[in-house]
């Protein structure tokens, strides 16, 4: 875990579904977070809380075993939308949201 | 300057039919980026239309998507162009693209590279092998200390429109000459979103991994604290009293705060669904403590004149 950034605990919308599962791997291949791991040749989620709800692993999923969420964790794209603005340009061109 | 690269197939050095297909968004510095990591070598690089956003960003809206992929491999001939069949895509691009969809669509194996462009030469050279560390979006200082320009003009040109306010109020209410009561009165609240915007636009970023605390409003808030303790012996006696230091306080926080929450957006690493529970608490908090900072300012003024 040593310098691995973790945002909030136990609030990711990630669920693996472990009897749809067929071990392809694929997930552990495109998160950017390590969050999946194999183990004794089955994939579980191993760290749960470094996930960020960016849907690579669902989308990439050949068996459909992954649920989650998906959106950009940026604070200033919740207030346009809560404002009413669609979420356009929240920060910098070059980071890693929007 | 132009930030977009016209999509289409451009080659790298002097590729031919056997050499890789790399894909990149038309966003200049991913483009560049690109171009920089592979020195000396022979590729073609596929250039998507991301109405130039770049790869990440794109991938979440949905811009480097399947479809476009798949519509710019059929409209560059790719087929007729290389005699091999694989696509290398950046893995940030995994969030839009579904990889065995490209393949049904162009017969094309899509696979996802490092992160990274500068692991490219590694991953290439292993055999399409990316290693557990090339897999890692990380959020390192340098890249930390990028955003910051950003961010500073934004906040700075709010705190310009603030202060304003502050200063024209102040110049009304209290007594003596407008300039001088203005300068006195806005001396306190400039202080503070200066410092908040300090705190939360500079300390927080560059300190990241070492404030207390996962949201980042709670490490804004420490960044702020640390700040306020430092700069209220040299402030302090400059401000009116006892109310007007507190307001000063609540000020630096609350910018601090505020522009600490709003860096999940830069940052690499934050979920929507933990943003959305950061934010349950720490508006109404940010809020409250503007609400003081201009409260109290506003008080003494009026109690005292
Ligand atoms: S991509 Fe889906 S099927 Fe493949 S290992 Fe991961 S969860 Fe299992
Ligand atoms: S949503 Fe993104 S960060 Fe979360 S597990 Fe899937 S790929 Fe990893």
């Amino acid at each position: 875990m040593i310098g691995r950034f973790v945002y909030l605990k136990d609030v990711v919308t990630l669920q693996l579904d472990p009897e749809k599962c067929v071990g392809c791997g694929f997930c552990t291949d495109v998160c950017p977070h390590g969050v999946f791991v194999r183990e004794n040749g089955s994939i579980r989620i191993a760290f749960r809380d470094a996930c960020m709800e960016c849907g690579a692993c669902a989308r990439n999923c050949p068996a459909d075993a992954i649920r989650v969420r998906t959106g950009v964790g940026c604070a200033q794209a919740v207030i346009h939308s809560m404002i009413g603005r669609s979420g356009e340009g929240c920060c910098s061109l070059d980071s890693g949201c929007c | 300057m132009r930030y977009t690269v016209d999509p289409g197939l451009y080659a790298l050095g002097k590729p031919g039919p056997a050499d890789s297909v790399l894909v990149t968004a038309n966003y200049k510095l991913s483009f560049d980026a690109l171009r920089a990591a592979l020195p000396g070598r022979n590729a073609w690089i596929l250039v998507v239309d991301t109405k130039g956003i770049n790869v990440w960003c794109a991938a979440g809206k949905g811009t480097f998507g399947t479809d476009e992929v798949v519509a710019r491999v059929q409209a560059c001939g790719l087929h007729h162009v290389v005699s091999h069949r694989t696509l290398i895509l950046p893995q940030l691009s995994a969030p839009g693209v579904a990889a065995r969809q490209v393949k049904t669509h162009t017969g094309f194996t899509a696979l996802f590279g490092p992160v990274d462009a500068r692991d490219l030469p590694a991953y290439l050279d292993a055999g399409h092998k990316a290693t557990k560390a090339m897999r890692r979006k990380k959020f390192p200082l340098r890249e930390r200390l990028e955003l910051i320009p950003v961010e500073l003009v934004h906040s700075l040109k709010w705190a310009g429109i603030i202060a304003t306010v502050f200063f024209v109020l102040g110049g009304f209410l209290d007594e003596g000459p407008f300039w001088i009561s203005a300068s006195r009165a806005a001396l306190g609240p400039a202080t503070a979103l200066l410092g908040g915007i300090a705190a939360g636009a500079v300390s927080t970023p560059v300190l990241l991994p070492w404030l207390p605390g996962r949201a980042f409003t709670t490490k804004g808030l420490w960044a702020g604290a640390i700040l306020a303790g430092a700069a209220l012996p040299f402030i302090g006696p400059k401000l009116s009293g006892a109310l007007e230091t507190v307001s000063w306080g609540c000020g630096v926080l609350a910018v601090s705060a505020f522009l600490a929450m709003n860096f999940t957006g830069a940052s690499t690493y934050t979920s929507l669904s933990g943003v959305r529970r950061e934010m349950r608490w720490a508006v109404p908090l940010e809020v409250v403590l503007f609400a003081i900072f201009a409260g109290l300012w506003l008080y003494s003024r009026l109690v005292s004149t």
